[in-house]
């Protein structure tokens, strides 16, 4: 019988511990592939995050050192300077990166270091167990925001891939999202091609993917979906934020 | 014996630092240290080695996790408030169990304090300072020469036990000129076959301080303190002046303090006084084994440039067989010659 699908070599044997419906394991996927495809798994470190994806090193197939929370970004920089041969990235969540790492990662962008950074934005902090992160929509309930997320009160939430790209460090940055096979395909796309920009000797890249956290929203897997279009997609539109190639 | 140079403390760490095989420097300004991160910008570059500044101690810290992962000797440097900062990659460094050098040039606190020298984050170096069950092997120089010995020799502990080190001087130090002798030093660079280096040909490394089931957590805890037992038995290092079966009145005093300790044990000898001094060189271990017998001892007085940190350590290894009595300063104001000697003359009461 001829295999017409299988498991990326830059997976692991472990089973992942996502929740039911969350799309880490879709963007793991994505991750893994495009590591496979470029034939770079024998060179890349990967950095992971503190958050959902802390046990990421066990997920996948590669070197890989778990940092401190939101402090990846500084380590991928020290791992990436003491090797320049490798390729370095970071996986991280909205938390992770936009609040308490976000100095980290916006002086990462601002040195154009030389890594690769994808970042799961899904409005929430899921492994503490759902409170607001830097990301929460305006109005959006959390643990710590049971009332809905306030202006008044809250302030507002970050948009990084804008926020980002206006760094001339940034050398590309997109969003996508993973809610559909469609939209599969174009995160897969977008990932692939912030590790070329890597080997190609260029930074710093960064692919934000727009995810659901079922669980925490306190939805089915198929009503979360939904719930990203109407509420997540309007205020963190999808595209090219900076492409550096194309501008240069 | 090699040609003896004039070198500043802080350019005699960086100096030393390069000839012991470290390339990469990561460190964020602050006062009395800054020399040193000059120094290595300059150096760094012309060695082929890396140097950034970073956006914050914090991220410093975290740059030397990212390089010590990928098995470089990696070093970074500042003074008291800065690395408080730090605390949280050293727990980290030590949960990973990563080899790296970590300078703290003194300043005094608590809070922004001042910039004056003081010793007053010894306990912060010896007892923890971030979360967890962790010790930091911490080497405290007394001397320009020393500084070139001490760096060394912590790159080298650090990469024997797989472990973070502490080099722990004041801002005395870091702005004192000395002549050292540079000598011929080769440091022996292990393999470090679990650092990260891309997988090919091998399983993939894995770097973490995460052990999130408890039976895993304690044994990796005691892994941690086996490793300390060993270090705790193997590199005690310390100084005996004048220390002999005839000391009646013994001074214990570390780094800068130690210099005016000393000469207060010589004038008090010219007094007929037999008094004699200990300088503990690793802060930890302490140097237990220098109090193994207190022979004629009547009494014992540590002094420090704090309010009385190593005077507890002292006072555990003595345990109350004699008096330990503790005389400091804080603030950036340094005991004097002459106040220490009052002190001496004061134990024989």
């Amino acid at each position: 019988m001829q295999k017409v699908f299988e498991k990326p070599v830059s997976i692991d044997e472990k089973p992942f511990s996502y929740c039911a419906g969350c799309t880490h394991g879709i963007i793991h996927r994505l991750v893994a592939e495009s590591i496979d495809e470029l034939g770079i798994r024998e060179k890349v470190i990967g950095v992971a995050p503190v958050g959902c994806s802390v046990f990421a090193y066990e997920f996948f197939n590669f070197d890989m050192c778990s940092a401190a929370h939101g402090r990846a970004p500084a380590v991928a920089t020290g791992i990436k300077r003491a090797r320049p041969e490798n390729i370095v990235f970071t996986y991280q969540g909205d938390g992770d990166l936009a609040a308490i790492g976000t100095a980290e990662i916006v002086h990462a962008a601002a040195r154009a270091e030389k890594i690769t950074t994808i970042f799961v934005n899904n409005a929430i902090y899921g492994m503490t167990g759902g409170q607001m992160a830097p990301t929460t929509l305006v109005g959006q309930k959390t643990d710590t925001t049971p009332y809905g997320r306030k202006v008044e009160n809250q302030g507002y939430p970050i948009k990084v891939a804008e926020m980002l790209s206006t760094l001339e460090g940034a050398n590309y940055i997109e969003r996508v999202t993973v809610i559909s096979p469609a939209h599969v395909n174009k995160a897969k796309a977008a990932i692939k091609k912030a590790f070329q920009y890597q080997i190609e000797g260029k930074g710093f890249n960064l692919i934000e993917v727009l995810s659901t956290c079922p669980s925490c929203w306190g939805m089915s897997p198929i009503k979360a979906i939904e719930w990203l279009k109407a509420n997540m997609i309007p205020h963190y539109p999808l595209g090219v934020y900076k492409d550096g190639a194309k501008t240069e | 014996m090699g040609e003896k140079v004039l070198m500043k403390g802080n350019e005699a760490i960086g100096e030393a630092a390069v000839s012991a095989g470290c390339r990469h420097f990561f460190g964020y300004p602050i006062t009395p240290q800054s020399e040193l991160p000059a120094y290595l910008a300059k150096k760094m570059p012309l060695v082929g080695g890396v140097f950034l500044q970073a956006e914050s101690e914090i991220s410093a810290i975290n740059m030397v996790y990212g390089a010590a992962c990928a098995g470089v000797r990696v070093m970074t440097s500042s003074s008291s408030p800065g690395v408080s900062l730090k605390q949280e990659g050293i727990s980290y460094l030590a949960g990973a169990e990563l080899p790296v050098l970590v300078c703290n040039v003194q300043r005094a606190g608590p809070g922004l304090g001042t910039i004056q020298p003081s010793q007053a984050d010894y306990f912060q170096a010896v007892k923890g300072g971030g979360h967890g069950d962790y010790r930091l092997i911490t080497l405290s120089p007394s001397s320009v020469q020393e500084i070139i010995d001490l760096i060394r020799l912590g790159f080298d502990l650090a990469d024997k036990y797989k472990t973070p080190a502490m080099f722990l001087a004041d801002g005395m130090l870091g702005q004192l000129m000395e002549p050292v002798d540079l000598g011929e030093y080769k440091s022996e660079i292990k393999e470090k076959p679990w650092a990260l280096s891309g997988c090919e040909g091998r399983a993939k490394n894995t770097v973490t301080s995460i052990w999130i089931n408890p039976e895993e957590m304690e044994r990796h805890n005691i892994h941690l303190q086996e490793k300390y037992a060993e270090i705790k038995k193997n590199e005690q290092r310390w100084e005996n002046f004048h220390f002999d079966d005839e000391a009646e009145f013994l001074v214990v005093a570390h780094g800068s303090m130690a210099r005016i300790a000393k000469s207060a044990v010589i004038k008090a000898r010219e007094e007929g006084i037999k008094a004699s001094l200990i300088r503990p060189i690793t802060l930890w271990p302490f140097p237990e084994n220098a109090f193994s017998s207190l022979k004629s001892l009547k009494k014992i007085l540590v002094v420090e440039m704090n309010m009385g940190q190593m005077v507890e350590d002292v006072r555990l290894v003595v345990n109350g067989r004699i008096p330990v009595e503790f005389f400091g300063r804080a603030g950036g104001m340094f005991p004097t010659v002459e106040q220490t000697l009052g002190k001496i003359r004061g134990l024989i009461k």
